[in-house]
């Protein structure tokens, strides 16, 4: 299956290599970066790539692309999930997933890829049985292991792997057993220069945090589980008692995990919970512009809306802004034309506001392009499409744990997007005749 | 060249000292002496220095660093002396490291890579079971020719460990082995074949690995495996699934006939029938409706669950396997999950994109629905984008595209040029697919045409050039429009597309075109090339169509064109003018001028870049590219007809302590389902039926779902005219019930029901006549007839029976009871013992099975072969006409495990039909006997088959109770042999002579025994054997010891037989077992079965 893997950072340097099988030559890169040079954004690699001999399959995340080589037909979501495997568990052992943290860490970071593939097949990615086999580094052992010359490669063969519940280790022993879980919501959401909403859709994740003793056995209700449209579980969930009667019925891993994915039907109305008042022209044969946008809030029950970032991209013939916002900082780079305003925490009494003009080229026609407006946010003690935690119960064990839940939403992407509406004759007139 | 590397060794080794200064101060100050030459040199010299220190620490820091100099591509090989070394370390993160070197550069040093094999092969015997799976995954990793006869070794070894984690190990070693050797092929088989059989979830994912690397064609290995495989597959590991998914997949592609009835891949099947009878068409489908192998749907049953699973990987390939298998009103399930996974990472967006681009060109419906999801935004990834924007197109009906419309208007607008320009071509595919739509498309896209923007203005034109020869008639208006905007283009592309629009169709813009050409007289020679060279193009076209008014200009601008400065327009005035303008010169082309230029062009056809995809299996590599990668294997077609399905048959016997949790057992649904009317009301049964299968307590549901299946078996009897589709809707909702049903059997036991079933007889293909299946109230008897028979073990039956005894019956209400058994039993009818195609094999839903732990000696299956001897239960004449007969099939009973499976025919020899034909009181009281349905009604000379099951308790007791019909009841008893109280059980010869050892004394009986001529072979004896014991033979090295095993039903205790052939005929038969009755029996039948002819 994978044959090599080759981490590539943003300069396109090779800087770790990894074979499993035969050694594969790293020119096998070249074809990698030629498409790298060919696209114009990070983003745009194309994910998976022929060469003569191979096929190369990568992912970029924290601006590290992971080149897979493959050899022969495999399912490429395979590699791609594998390989998105391998980041989080970077991740999950040195905190951040950057070059300096696994060049600092090459030795367990080959110790985890000697484990998580033989002979190209995924053989150990469970988090915690990987954390058995070869204990994360901390400072402390770093320094104990220096003196006392004691290794961080464990000596026995995990538990889990060998049990029916995989995704835990087996004596866990905690003095405060505690179970956090955080409902986080995110919005995706759509909306047209007139204000109403094109598509929404609300995703949500519980993630979890539970430092429990033993084996406990966990049951997690909601007051109103109808609303998730469509789930996807860490494997400890019960699927069918879920199916039956709708309750998370799980031993849960230890540590961090997340539990589920859903996603709240579209059918339910979503209500945005701010609105944006807008209001940029151009006018033709000047060189000013206009800019004057206004935030609001709307349906958040009394929360607060936090952490708000406007961004947006504003036309190529924009030399430059004034712009004065009521609160936060605004910046405005003339080369890639982004605009960012940090606002902050609204306020419903004084309503945040960006107004101000923008010099455009002198001579240029107006432009036709409208920018797109995209907005990020929290809320933080709510859950926008009303989800609610029934209750947690534990069996299997004695103890009473402490049990905590907390909501969140946030903004994962809204556009406002400057639909043209009714701004072209013939096409509208032809949409009628539709009708 | 060497220069090179020698240069980047170095930079390499400066940094390592760097390294080495910091961790290691002792080395700091000998590396900080020398120059830069000698550095790397030094360098490595220092590092076999402290690899060769007596301190692990400094070994430790050595190989650290040397795993440092390995990731960065270093080359490190000629430390291999001193690395090898310390391969016997006892410190595990020393060691670890040292095998991750060995197996970097094991192969460029082959000869040193040998010392270390030593070491291997003793971790391979290790007690420790992590021990011995890394020596062997090292092993095996070392990639040495020489050692292959030593790995094969291991890994046939390995493949029979105790330990899961070991034999997973190996599977992973075949394809090791297999890239090393090709050679070592069909050793290798043998090895999966063995792997395949394993029960361990651990083990499945990976053999299943091996087998499509090293033999992907051998199908048959399969065949026995496939229902396990299914059965297991939620609790094998996620890497796992996936490919044991893609492999069932094709392996359901080659065993079962398509479920799709109608669409465009017609099977031969359905053609046949329709070509057949014309007259009788109707009849036939009527009457062979498509009946879908209840293998096939155990599959797509089991695997529905996985399209909840947080692997992206694995939620593709169920949706692909729901592609490629699924009735076509089924794949519609995995939408929901396959949009999901659009808010993953951008790499797993694009794949699923992909993917669901090529399922909507085929399948728009299913994604309808869920437009919205596919809109772009502006955060997207440009190749992401241009895949929504397919998707989207692929999408547009009447009914949506004003929307889809309107979106790709924003598009238009959008700073990403590539992706613009997609939209563009985007708006005229729809264009040409929705005639509707086609003339707001081109009025939409001529206003593109004032688009300051290149890409969009020339892509524009070239679409509207397309969409204009597709249907050249009714725009002269867009051509003039056209014309009109020209003066304000000014992309040379575009100008010069709209130029040969309108020399293409000058003849619809008699006016115009003239003076566009004027015009162009004017300006030529200040175009572009590209416009100048479609200027004398119109200029020839409209001297042909149109010379009065063009002549001049025509000479003009072909005089123009004869000086301009480019030699490409000075060449193509030359060509013009020879080919047009008549002189005493012009050769014959002339008289052709007017075909040539004028000649109708084909239109440029507007088609997805999806179209030829499917050719390939989605979610493949091959799908991805579009190419077919290395190693992609083929999707086969559907066969016309479907192999023989018995062949997945298998005996699966499970030990006693792993049946217990979950007694029921999921037959697979057989086809004759005849029961259910109404696909709308399965749909709710199918709800219904899920959560009584899982709720313990949800008395509602299950007691709803049993009212709605009995409502539907009341109407059951007009099912001729059933469409397919109701067909494998009903197969579903009958798997559902299926699964009811195993709860129900597990909870009847303990309310002491004893529900009774009668089987349904249906031929090979499941379409013939089918036996109606009905069911009776649970019964229960209180009264007790002794009547041992066998004086010899009445003892050990009376210890049975006192321990067996259990509380008082509850006697539940009657109607309760009967609806649960209704709906227990009714819908699933069983497999006739004449078709041999019982397939008990389907163990619950093996929530306990997959342990892992289950050790090798624990396994039991391997069919057995015995002649079935059918005896005699009720004579005719006793009967009254009814006569039956019984057999032991020697398959696992299906009720319960301890029970002893039994086929009993009832025949109706009277000239009257008989009626409600079951089972009364049975003696002794506490006899545990699952009854077989009531039968309702046997017609004279009809004859049953139904299948019941014993519990003996390990007692050859016979079991006495009474077969009743409307009016009668008549005694009967089954007696059975005591051989038919075993079930076979598989066992190596090792493990056979350990629990050999375990029951000796005792627990041994022996006698010799003097065999009968015909009986001297070794394979008329084994032949003998397990005519008389339905024991599984354990492979023997020497040839004169037979060795057969098997355990008690009841009780699950093993039973040893070794058969020891001597000269002149006589052979030592023994027995191993603590049932001392049992033994005792069993030597005296086999004693009389060996001894005489």
């Amino acid at each position: 299956m994978i044959h090599s893997l080759f981490l590539v950072n943003a300069s396109g340097d090779i800087f770790l290599e990894k074979h499993w099988k035969s050694v594969v030559s790293r020119s096998v890169c070249d074809y990698f970066f030629e498409a790298q040079e060919r696209a114009t954004e990070p983003e745009n690699v194309p994910p998976v790539i022929p060469t003569p001999h191979h096929y190369l399959i990568s992912v970029l995340r924290h601006r590290i692309y992971f080149v897979a080589v493959i050899q022969s037909e495999v399912p490429p979501l395979f590699v791609i999930e594998f390989l998105h495997r391998v980041v989080d568990t970077f991740q999950d052992y040195f905190g951040v997933c950057t070059e300096a943290a696994i060049k600092d860490n090459v030795v367990v970071v080959y110790e985890l890829l000697e484990e998580m593939l033989d002979n190209g097949f995924p053989l150990a990615t469970e988090s915690n049985i990987l954390k058995e086999l070869i204990k994360p580094p901390t400072i402390l052992r770093t320094m104990v292991n220096t003196i006392t010359g004691s290794t961080n490669v464990g000596e026995q063969l995990p538990t889990g792997q060998l049990s029916v519940v995989p995704w835990r280790r087996t004596g866990v022993k905690y003095t405060n057993n505690e179970a956090y879980f955080d409902v986080v919501e995110e919005i995706d959401a759509i909306i047209d220069k007139s204000g109403s909403t094109i598509t929404a859709e609300i995703q949500g994740v519980i993630d979890a945090c539970v430092k429990l003793t033993g084996m406990p056995d966990l049951t997690l209700s909601f007051m109103n589980p109808r609303l998730l449209d469509d789930v996807s579980f860490h494997p400890c969930v019960r699927f069918k008692r879920w199916e039956a009667e709708r309750i998370l019925s799980f031993i849960p891993p230890d540590g961090n995990f997340r539990l589920l994915s859903y996603h709240v039907s579209s059918q339910n109305l979503v209500a945005i919970p701010v609105y944006v008042k807008h209001n940029i022209t151009f006018r033709e044969g000047s060189s000013q512009g206009r800019f004057d946008l206004t935030l609001g809030p709307k349906q958040t029950m009394g929360k607060a809306v936090e952490s708000v970032l406007v961004s947006s991209q504003l036309p190529r013939g924009v030399l430059n802004t004034n712009l004065n916002p009521s609160q936060g900082t605004y910046t405005f780079d003339p080369v890639t034309k982004l605009l960012t305003w940090d606002v902050g925490k609204i306020n419903p009494q004084k309503l945040p506001s960006l107004k101000g003009s923008m010099s455009l080229q002198a001579g240029a026609s107006k432009p036709d392009e409208n920018p797109t407006i995209n907005i990020q946010f929290k809320i933080q003690q709510m859950a926008i499409s009303g989800l609610k935690v029934n209750r947690l119960d534990m069996y299997g064990e004695k103890y009473k744990p402490f049990k905590g839940i907390k909501y969140m939403t946030k903004a994962g992407f809204i556009y406002i997007n400057w639909r043209l509406l009714c701004s072209s004759s013939e096409w509208t007139l032809a949409h009628k005749n539709l009708y | 060249m060497s220069t090179n590397t020698l240069y980047n060794d170095q930079g390499g080794a400066e940094a390592a000292v760097e390294v080495g200064q910091e961790s290691t101060p002792t080395s700091s100050g000998t590396a900080a002496g020398f120059g830069l030459f000698s550095t790397d040199f030094k360098k490595n010299e220092d590092l076999k220095e402290m690899l060769e220190s007596s301190k692990e620490s400094l070994k430790l820091e050595a190989m650290k660093r040397i795993v440092g100099l390995i990731a960065k591509g270093k080359n490190a090989s000629e430390l291999f002396p001193a690395v090898v070394k310390n391969v016997a370390s006892k410190n595990i993160e020393l060691k670890k490291l040292v095998y991750v070197y060995l197996v970097r550069y094991a192969e460029e040093q082959q000869d040193l890579a040998l010392l270390s094999i030593s070491t291997f092969q003793r971790a391979l015997k290790d007690p420790n079971q992590l021990i011995r799976a890394s020596a062997l995954r090292v092993l095996s990793s070392i990639r040495v020719p020489i050692i292959v006869p030593i790995m094969m070794l291991a890994i046939k070894e390995a493949a029979t460990d105790l330990s899961p984690y070991v034999r997973k190990t190996s599977a992973h070693a075949i394809q090791k082995l297999y890239s090393l050797d090709p050679e070592q092929k069909e050793q290798l088989i043998e090895v999966i074949e063995k792997l395949l059989k394993d029960k361990s979830t651990l083990v499945a994912g990976s053999v299943v690995m091996a087998f499509e690397e090293v033999c992907p064609d051998r199908i048959d290995l399969i065949h026995k495996n496939y229902r396990k495989l299914c059965n297991l597959l939620v609790d094998v590991e996620e890497w796992g699934q996936v490919v044991i998914i893609s492999m069932l997949t094709r392996y359901a592609r080659t065993q079962f006939t398509s479920p799709w009835k109608e669409g465009a891949t017609f099977d031969e099947n359905n053609e046949k029938a329709f070509y057949d009878s014309e007259e009788e068409k109707k009849d036939q489908v009527e009457a062979k409706p498509y009946v879908m192998d209840p293998d096939h749907r155990l599959l797509l049953r089991n695997t529905k669950p996985l399209l909840q699973s947080r692997n992206t990987a694995v939620v593709m390939s169920v949706a692909q396997l729901y592609w490629h298998l699924a009735p076509k009103h089924e794949v519609s399930v995995v939408t929901k999950s396959l949009v999901r996974l659009l808010r993953s990472h951008r790499e797993v967006q694009y794949i699923v994109l992909q993917n669901i681009a090529t399922m909507s060109i085929q399948r728009k419906g299913m994604f309808e629905p869920y437009m919205k999801s596919f809109y772009v935004r502006s955060t997207d990834a440009t190749h992401i984008k241009t895949l929504k924007l397919e998707i989207l197109t692929n999408l547009a009906n009447e009914a949506n595209i004003s929307t889809i419309l309107r979106e790709f208007q924003t598009y238009v607008k959008s700073q990403d040029k590539a992706f613009a320009a997609a939209t563009i071509q985007a708006i005229g595919r729809c264009a040409t697919n929705i005639s509707e739509v086609t003339d707001t498309c081109l009025n939409g896209l001529v206003l593109l045409l004032s688009n300051r923007d290149e890409t969009v203005v020339a892509e524009s034109v070239v679409v509207i050039k397309k969409l204009l020869q597709m249907q050249p008639t009714q725009h002269c208006e867009i051509i003039k429009h056209m014309a009109k905007l020209f003066d304000n283009i000014t992309v040379s592309m575009a100008r010069a597309s709209i130029l040969w629009l309108i020399g293409e169709y000058c003849e619809r813009v008699p006016k115009i075109a003239p003076d566009v050409l004027r015009k162009m007289a004017k300006s030529f020679t200040a175009e572009e090339d590209i416009v100048k060279l479609q200027t004398v193009n119109l200029a020839a076209k409209l001297y042909l169509t149109n010379s009065k008014q063009t002549k001049l200009l025509t000479q003009y601008i072909l005089n123009l064109g004869k000086y301009d400065q480019n030699y490409d327009i000075r060449d193509r005035t030359r060509f013009i003018r020879q080919l047009i303008v008549p002189n005493e010169k012009s050769g014959a082309l002339s008289k052709y001028a007017r075909r040539i230029l004028l000649a109708p062009k084909p239109a440029p056809v507007l088609e997805s870049a999806f179209k030829d995809r499917d050719r390939f299996q989605l979610g493949t590599l091959s799908h991805s590219l579009n190419i077919k990668a290395t190693g992609y294997l083929e999707l086969s077609d559907w066969p016309a007809v479907a192999p023989d399905q018995s062949v997945r048959n298998v005996e699966v016997i499970e030990p006693v302590k792993e049946w217990a949790p979950s007694v029921g057992k999921a037959k697979p649904p057989k086809q004759d389902d005849k029961f259910y009317s109404d696909s709308g009301e399965d749909d709710h049964e199918e709800e219904e039926g899920e959560e009584g299968s899982e709720s313990s307590s949800s008395e509602d549901s299950s007691s709803s779902s049993s009212d709605s299946s009995s409502s539907e078996e009341s109407g059951s009897e007009d099912e001729s005219d059933e469409k397919s589709s109701e067909e494998s809707d009903k197969s579903s909702s009958e798997s559902e019930s299926e699964q009811k049903k195993k709860k129900k059997t597990k909870k009847a036991p303990q309310k002491k029901a004893k529900p009774t079933t009668v089987d349904s007889d249906s031929d090979e293909n499941g379409n013939g006549p089918v036996a109606r299946t009905s069911s009776s109230s649970a019964e229960s008897s209180s009264e007790s007839e002794s009547e041992s028979e066998d004086d010899s073990d009445s003892d050990s039956q009376q210890r049975n029976r006192g321990s067996k005894s259990k509380p008082k019956v509850e006697v539940k209400a009657k109607k309760e009871v009967s609806l649960l058994d209704l709906d227990d039993f009714s819908p699933a009818p069983l497999k006739a013992p004449k078709s041999s195609i019982l397939s008990p094999s389907l163990l619950s839903d093996l929530e306990g099975l997959s342990l892992s732990t289950v050790s090798s000696t624990m396994q039991v299956n391997i069919p057995t072969f015995g002649p079935v001897k059918s005896h005699e239960l009720l004579h005719h004449m006793t009967g009254k006409g009814l006569s039956a007969r019984y057999h032991f099939p020697r398959q696992p009973c299906l009720y319960q495990p301890n029970m002893v499976a039994v086929q009993v025919t009832l025949t109706n020899g009277s000239d009257h039909s008989l009626e409600e034909i079951h089972i009364g009181d049975r003696s002794p009281a506490s006899l545990n006997l699952h009854c077989f349905n009531t039968i309702e009604r046997l017609e004279p000379e009809a004859s049953v088959t139904v299948s019941m099951g014993i519990d003996f308790s390990d007692s050859t007791q016979a079991a006495n109770f009474q077969l009743c019909t409307k009016d009668d009841q008549f005694s009967v008893s089954i007696q059975p042999a005591v051989g038919e109280l075993l079930m076979p059980s598989s066992m190596t010869e090792q493990d056979f002579c350990k629990e050999q050892g375990k029951l000796l004394g005792m627990n041994e009986t022996s006698a010799t025994i003097t065999l009968a001529a015909e009986n001297s072979s070794s394979q008329s004896l084994s032949k003998q054997v397990l005519s008389v014991a339905n024991v599984g033979v354990v492979s023997s090295s020497e040839n004169n010891i037979h060795r057969f095993a098997g355990r008690t039903v009841s009780s699950g205790a093993l039973v040893l037989v070794t058969a020891e052939s001597r000269e002149s005929s006589t052979a030592l038969l023994t027995i191993n077992t603590d049932k001392s009755i049992m033994a005792s029996m069993l030597l005296r039948d086999l004693k009389q079965a060996l001894a005489q002819a």
